[in-house]
């Protein structure tokens, strides 16, 4: 199945409880697969097209607050939209998934596949000092993996969860494994779980308040701290990458989601002509694989950074790195997806090989 | 001589302050209508028996920390966006009592498309709509409800039409759509209409736990400070110029 159609039987098997979606190209199949689905009758689950991205994000940040497990899912000019409610759900320390099947920009763009919102997904998007832990799945099955992954991670650190992908692994088709079945929890299991959650005073507790607004400053400035604190736990216990033919390897490739499958058929290509490159896949984008990047680059001659954009993850390649070697970028965008031949080519001639 | 302690016993007490309304002190400017209109909600979540369902979602306006007043759970939400946020927490939690409290600034310019798009779903939620003709907390600026000729911070000559356009009518407009069953115009400046308008939220709370669809109680309201004028002087002139182009009453109720 599509990857986008993944995400929706993922998200009804996971026991997900609410989806607030609105239309847009190339990720609408989500929300047309889960009104098929009509999980309502099934585990009970909530999905509703709401009237904007704006109301969407907000719907997910009220269903948030109750403690219920709620996503939404947008492409680019969308998830702009999404910014002001995704930097409340930080604020609130709300577990929450956010979906963005990426397209090419700026403005309207196109509805062809792209990376270029990686800045705006890993180093805010919204106002005030936030990260969202952000997903990069390659493949349908990561697509469908992710959704129960990004969950987990959501309430294990009270915190918005973003898969960042883009219109191919959105829209192409491969076979998946779907993960199991599982209950949504009951009302009583969320309030042991999410103690905060707002849920009606039940007798014996004292009001619980969801609010963003502290107008004392040095208030603020300690939930701040706390902030930090919580990103800095998160960098230290939940970087993930995936490493292809790296162990002997003099030129590293580094590239995320889809643009990592067509350099492996690139790395591939390169050793059958004996040249060693390896190839690093980050796959939690933020926090990134600064440690492994730094690794590496104690062992090869040079890096070759592929995205479709202008040059944004090559930023955190090269703040990772101790070594003074050549770092280079790779990149194709408005839409335009790269073939292996093309990455092939630029590691030759930027590394004259 | 009987002393004040000896007065002032639990059966001699003919009108005391809700129990979900706590002891902190209201930051509303002496005068202003929220903190009658707290009273009411609590008043009516009280004689609801509904303190253990009840989830409010407040503004982004004056009424900001109306969660530091009522001892019920509250979400806060971003300016305007508390129709949205109301209507998954109720689709997502059934069994509450979901109500919305609102100011004219956030509910009926920023929030206009939650607002409408909610109503016009009939989500089972019931929204305060307190309505100043003003924006109060960022200091007196013009609302899409001021009126025609209204001096304000950013009508310093007062609001022209040619200019800032007509006073919305946004009651008017809800009770236009299907999914509202109740849509009421009251107001707290007498004692009178303070009864009034608590029968309306009583109604809209029931209505909203009945499954009718949403309810919309707007209450004309004063702002002291905003329209920099004594609380007297503010009733007599809401009176006098509100009314005119926001008369009071019921103007839908699908129960009748």
């Amino acid at each position: 199945m599509k990857g986008n159609e993944a995400i929706a039987h993922a998200a009804v098997r996971y026991g997900v409880d609410g989806y607030f979606g609105y239309p847009i190209t190339p990720q609408s199949e989500i929300l047309e697969t889960l009104e098929e689905l009509m999980p309502w009758e099934t585990t009970g689950m909530v999905v509703l097209q709401a009237e904007s991205e704006v109301a969407a994000i907000n719907m997910v940040y009220g269903g948030a607050s109750t403690g219920k497990a709620c996503m939404t899912s947008s492409s680019s000019p969308g998830i702009s939209l999404k910014q002001e409610g995704i930097s409340y759900i930080a604020a609130g320390e709300l577990p929450a998934l956010i979906v963005n099947c990426m397209r090419g920009g700026p403005g309207l763009g196109t509805i062809q596949p792209s990376q270029s919102d990686y800045f705006q997904a890993t180093k805010g998007g919204g106002h005030g000092d936030y990260h969202m832990i952000v997903l990069a799945p390659a493949s349908v099955q990561e697509m469908a993996d992710f959704v129960g992954l990004g969950f987990d991670l959501a309430f294990k650190y009270r915190n918005p969860v973003m898969m960042l992908a883009d219109g191919i692994v959105g829209q192409m088709m491969e076979k998946v494994v779907l993960p199991p079945f599982r209950p949504r929890l009951t009302d009583e299991e969320i309030a042991q779980r999410s103690p905060w959650a707002v849920t009606g005073r039940p007798e014996g507790r004292g009001p619980n308040v969801l609010t963003t607004l502290e107008l004392d400053p040095r208030l603020m400035e300690k939930h701040n701290i706390h902030l930090q604190e919580k990103y800095d736990l998160i960098k230290a216990e939940e970087v993930r990458y995936e490493e292809f033919m790296t162990e002997d390897c003099e030129y590293l490739v580094v590239a995320f989601g889809c643009v990592a499958r067509i350099c492996m058929k690139a790395v591939e290509e390169a050793r059958a002509q004996g040249l060693k490159v390896g190839l690093l896949r980050p796959i939690t984008l933020w926090p990134f694989p600064s440690a492994e990047i730094c690794r590496l680059g104690k062992q090869v001659k040079g890096m070759l950074v592929a995205e479709l954009n202008a040059g944004q993850m090559i930023e955190d390649v090269l703040l990772s790195l101790d070594e003074r070697i050549p770092v280079h970028h790779f990149g194709r965008f408005g839409g335009i997806v790269m073939d292996p031949d093309e990455i092939f080519v630029a590691l030759k001639e930027k590394f004259t090989l | 001589m009987t002393s004040p302690k000896d007065i002032r016993r639990p059966e001699n007490i003919v009108a005391a302050k809700p129990r979900l309304l706590n002891d902190n002190t209201m930051h509303y400017c002496p005068g202003c209508s929220h903190g009658v209109v707290h009273k009411l909600v609590a008043e009516v979540i009280e004689e609801m028996g509904a303190e253990h369902i009840a989830i409010g979602v407040a503004p982004v306006g004056c009424a900001v920390m109306a969660y530091n007043y009522l001892d019920i759970d509250w979400i806060e939400a971003a300016h305007g966006r508390a129709p949205a946020i109301a209507t998954a927490v109720k689709r997502l939690n059934p069994s509450k009592l979901v109500f919305t409290y609102q100011g004219d600034g956030d509910l009926a310019a920023i929030g206009t498309a939650e607002t409408i798009h909610a109503a016009n779903r009939g989500e089972n939620i019931a929204i305060i709509f307190i309505n100043n003709g003003i924006y109060g907390m960022t200091g007196g600026q013009m609302a899409p409800t001021t009126l025609e000729g209204m001096v304000t911070a950013t009508t310093p000559y007062g609001r022209r039409v040619e200019l800032n356009g007509y006073p919305l009518n946004i009651s008017d407009l809800a009770t236009r759509l299907d999914g509202t069953c109740y849509v009421t115009r009251q107001s707290v400046h007498t004692a009178a209409s303070v009864r009034k308008a608590k029968k309306a939220i009583r109604k809209a709370f029931e209505n909203s736990m009945n499954g009718l669809g949403t309810s919309i109680v707007e209450i004309m309201s004063t702002c002291v400070s905003g329209w920099k004028m004594t609380p007297e002087k503010a009733n007599e002139w809401m009176e006098k110029n509100m009314f005119e182009k926001y008369p009071l009453g019921d103007l839908k109720d699908v129960s009748k």
